[in-house]
């Protein structure tokens, strides 16, 4: 048994930790935070130079044709460091899209650019509240164009094309959904910016009105695709979600070293050890599901989509337990905009709720694992 | 990344699943199946019996203790070979519960620092599960602070003489051998004035006597020790130097993993599967599948956890201090588990009788035993304080009785 990356995997997430470490930041992740830039376009174009925006685009289409284990080290590491970059939604959202429904002719349109750095993709798939499911798409298509709100949009305010779940039949079943490519450059949708818990990565509001639209894969399997496509993102993000959790844990391990209160460090309090021992606790068991995903991921094994919820559901967890605790450790500097626990906090929040809040990952394990067990 | 086994370890496997499928007690297979925490028992038969008939035989084809020297009653395996052994046992593993203390930490312990002449005496019939072993450290005054025992070790000419009691001390009831931490110089620190000595226990002075536990099993008891003799030749290691012999006692204990801890989880998902509430199937209701979906990620994350621990085992890295979690982990989770199991069973979840009880009372059962699990081997905080200090390197309690003479710490409330 080797349930572990390889050696070149491992030095492939050195590179990409060292990479980041120089051209991300906390300071330049602030650029974003406040405002004065809609994501880090330098970063962009470093990470598209090191190869890591195509890792998982087979060479035909100008990726490295690495794999998916490969992809996950360096969501790794975008997570640690916190990237305000649109990554999730281009890699593992707009480009998992294509490479599993796109046509030959679209993929070579668009996998090339994502690889490049040139084109930024997203998903257009919520419609306000509610949860991933074939009944909460309104938005209709009809003869090639598309109707209607699509909101929230992750980094739909920069994107050049988006993946959009569109209505086709009546009823709320899974085979009334399909999906379809918007060029958003064509200028016939309207964007706004919508505030958001993490700045970092923006939010925005599209509305299609008799947009032109091309499909993405066959008429009524968009349900089948969306559902692989968030299984995918589901253990990518994890990846992203370990890497945060980690990083909260070491801010407030080594910040409950440095503070000393009571005449020593607060580290050698118990209540304070114990918080940090159950953060770690959680990003062990977040970190182990997440592997078991990217094995499953890399093998396109049938076991993917239990494997998908349980790393969905476990780096979630971790992540929000960390980045919570890592404030609390803190004490009232890690609840000031100065300090950078607030971040992690945003994020690890944020990204709770973007591909389906956990209570609907929550759903989908028991489901799977029902399935599974009548099998 | 895979889950493969390797040819030697693919190898490995077949022979050892084969000789299983030959030779294992085959008629006790589904009940140990069905058994969970608080309850392994077999309904028709003694189950220490079985379990050392079990055990002799695999020693006498030499798959007892795996990962001993073959001179010392083991096989000489790879510790990888040992968790393929484990996971080809399944459920028959479960027999080995007398053995653990024995197999896991006195043997290990006696190999480390007993005389050559008696380890090719005492370790083969301690693989082969004939002698039963005990360890003897916790105290009503040492538990966690194990360093705090007062039990006496004088010395007499070649011999020992012992003095105090011990408690907690699982199988000892039933126990031919133990081994058996004292203090030999109250003058100096705690640390510093231990010593570790092996006895058998039928010697003259011994006195077990069972616990009644909160589950109402007896598998724990006091030992009195009476001017019981010792002679130095069973000594382990130097005089005054028994904490160091302790903790590699202890670290063996880490070596165990592979075989996978119990968390209940697997007999609750089954449970909740057949259930049917008032408004419909357990598992169909909202606040039933959040409970469990945070419960099986628990239970895949220890599972894939030890599955990471055991690849970098089969590289011949050593385990270390993060193995802690299992059990930290798995002991709180049971507890939860067989409470909220018996929650959704309303009223009826308080008989706990095998013969009224849903599924025979295994939640219930699990529920009384759940609170030692917690405490044995170290208690939930002492597991945190592990993580924090040895994983993540923040600082040691602080200890105001370090340096002082283990006479002179005060001793209110030590029993
Ligand atoms: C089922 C079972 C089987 C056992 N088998 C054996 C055996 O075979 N041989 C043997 O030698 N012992 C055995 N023990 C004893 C076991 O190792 C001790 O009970 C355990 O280490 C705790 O010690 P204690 O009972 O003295 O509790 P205490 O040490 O008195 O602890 C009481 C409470 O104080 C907390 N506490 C203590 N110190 C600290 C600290 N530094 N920081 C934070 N909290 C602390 C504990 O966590 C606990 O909550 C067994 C116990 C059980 C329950």
């Amino acid at each position: 048994m080797n349930f572990d990356f390889s050696d070149d995997q491992k030095q492939l997430r050195d590179q990409a930790r060292k990479f980041l470490a120089e051209k991300c930041s906390p300071k330049a992740v602030r650029v974003v935070l406040d405002g004065k830039a809609p994501y880090d376009k330098e970063l962009w174009k470093g990470l598209a130079e090191m190869g890591f925006l195509g890792v998982a685009i087979p060479e035909e289409f100008g990726g490295a044709g690495a794999g998916h284990l490969e992809l996950c080290v360096i969501a790794e590491e975008m997570g640690r460091a916190n990237a305000p970059v649109p990554f999730s939604s281009t890699v593992y959202l707009a480009a998992e899209a294509l490479l599993i429904a796109g046509s030959d002719a679209q993929k070579k349109k668009w996998l090339p650019a994502v690889a490049s750095g040139e084109a930024i993709g997203t998903l257009a798939l919520f419609e306000g509240k509610g949860n991933p499911s074939p009944k909460n798409i309104k938005l209709a298509a009809s003869g090639g164009t598309l109707t209607g709100v699509k909101k929230p949009v992750a980094d739909g305010a920069i994107a050049d094309f988006a993946v959009v779940a569109a209505r086709t039949g009546s009823g709320g079943r899974d085979g009334d959904i399909s999906l379809f490519l918007v060029d958003l450059k064509d200028g016939g949708v309207e964007v706004k910016n919508l505030t958001n818990l993490d700045p970092t990565r923006g939010q925005a509001e599209l509305t299609f009105n008799n947009t032109k639209a091309e499909p993405l894969g066959a008429a009524g399997e968009g349900w089948s695709i969306l559902s692989q496509v968030l299984d995918r993102a589901a253990v990518l993000c994890a990846f992203e979600q370990v890497g945060g959790s980690d990083r909260a844990l070491e801010m407030g391990r080594d910040y409950a070293l440095d503070r000393i209160a009571f005449g020593r460090p607060i580290g050698s309090f118990q209540a304070v050890k114990h918080m940090l021992a159950d953060m770690y606790v959680s990003a062990t068991l977040a970190r182990s599901n997440s592997y078991y995903g990217a094995w499953a991921l890399s093998t396109n094994a049938s076991e993917l989509p239990e494997a998908a919820a349980a790393a969905r559901i476990s780096a979630t967890q971790a992540f929000q337990h960390c980045a919570k605790n890592n404030i609390q450790v803190h004490g009232g500097m890690g609840f000031t905009w100065e300090f950078d626990c607030h971040m992690y906090y945003r994020r690890a929040n944020a990204m709770a709720l973007g591909l389906g809040s956990l209570s609907y990952w929550e759903d989908q394990l028991i489901d799977r694992m029902r399935k599974k067990n009548a099998a | 990344m895979n889950f493969e086994d390797t040819p030697q370890e693919a190898a490995f496997r077949a022979t050892a699943r084969a000789w299983i499928a030959a030779n294992a007690p085959k008629q006790y297979e589904e009940e140990l199946r069905k058994s969970s925490l608080g309850r392994t028992q077999l309904k028709n038969a003694n189950i220490l019996e079985v379990a050392k008939a079990w055990q002799k035989r695999k020693a006498d084809a030499g798959w007892a203790c795996l990962h001993w020297p073959k001179e010392y009653g083991g096989r000489g395996s790879s510790p990888i070979e040992r968790v393929i052994w484990q996971q080809e046992e399944g459920p028959f593993g479960k027999l080995s519960g007398m053995f653990i203390i024995g197999h896991g930490m006195c043997g290990p312990t006696m190999m480390a620092f007993a005389r050559e002449e008696h380890k090719r005496t005492y370790l083969p019939p301690l693989a082969s599960g004939e002698k039963v072993w005990c360890q003897l450290f916790s105290e009503p005054a040492g538990g966690s602070d194990v360093a705090g025992l007062r039990t006496r070790a004088e010395k007499d000419g070649d011999n020992w003489v012992i003095n105090g009691q011990k408690i907690w001390t699982s199988g000892a009831h039933y126990s031919d051998y133990g081994i058996l931490l004292t203090r030999t110089d109250p003058t100096v620190p705690k640390h510093k004035g231990l010593t570790m000595f092996f006895l058998d226990m039928k010697s003259p002075g011994v006195e077990v006597r069972p616990i009644k536990q909160a589950s109402g099993a007896s598998d724990f008891n006091e030992v009195y020790f009476t001017n019981v003799r010792i002679p130095d030749h069973q000594r382990l290691g130097e005089v005054n130097d028994g904490w160091n012999v302790s903790l590699t006692t202890l670290m063996n204990e880490r070596m165990s993993i592979g075989a996978g801890v119990s968390t209940g989880f697997p007999e609750l998902f089954d449970y909740c599967s057949s259930l049917m509430l008032d408004d419909g199937p357990a598992i169909e209701d909202r606040a039933v599948r959040s409970k469990l979906a945070n419960w099986a990620v628990k239970a895949s994350g220890l599972r894939y956890t030890s599955m990471r621990a055991i690849s970098a085992l089969s590289k011949g890295e050593r385990p270390g201090p993060e193995n802690s979690i299992g059990k930290l982990v798995a002991g709180s989770m049971i507890q939860d588990v067989a409470t909220y199991a018996l929650d959704l069973q309303g009223a009826a979840g308080v008989v706990s009788g095998p013969e009224d009880a849903e599924l025979a009372g295994r939640f219930q059962a699990m529920l009384l035993r759940a609170p030692g699990t917690r405490v044995e081997g170290g208690t939930d905080e002492i597991m945190r304080n592990i993580i924090a200090e040895r994983v993540l390197g923040l600082p040691g309690d602080i200890r105001v009785d370090k340096d002082v003479p283990f006479n002179k710490i005060p001793t209110k409330g030590r029993g």
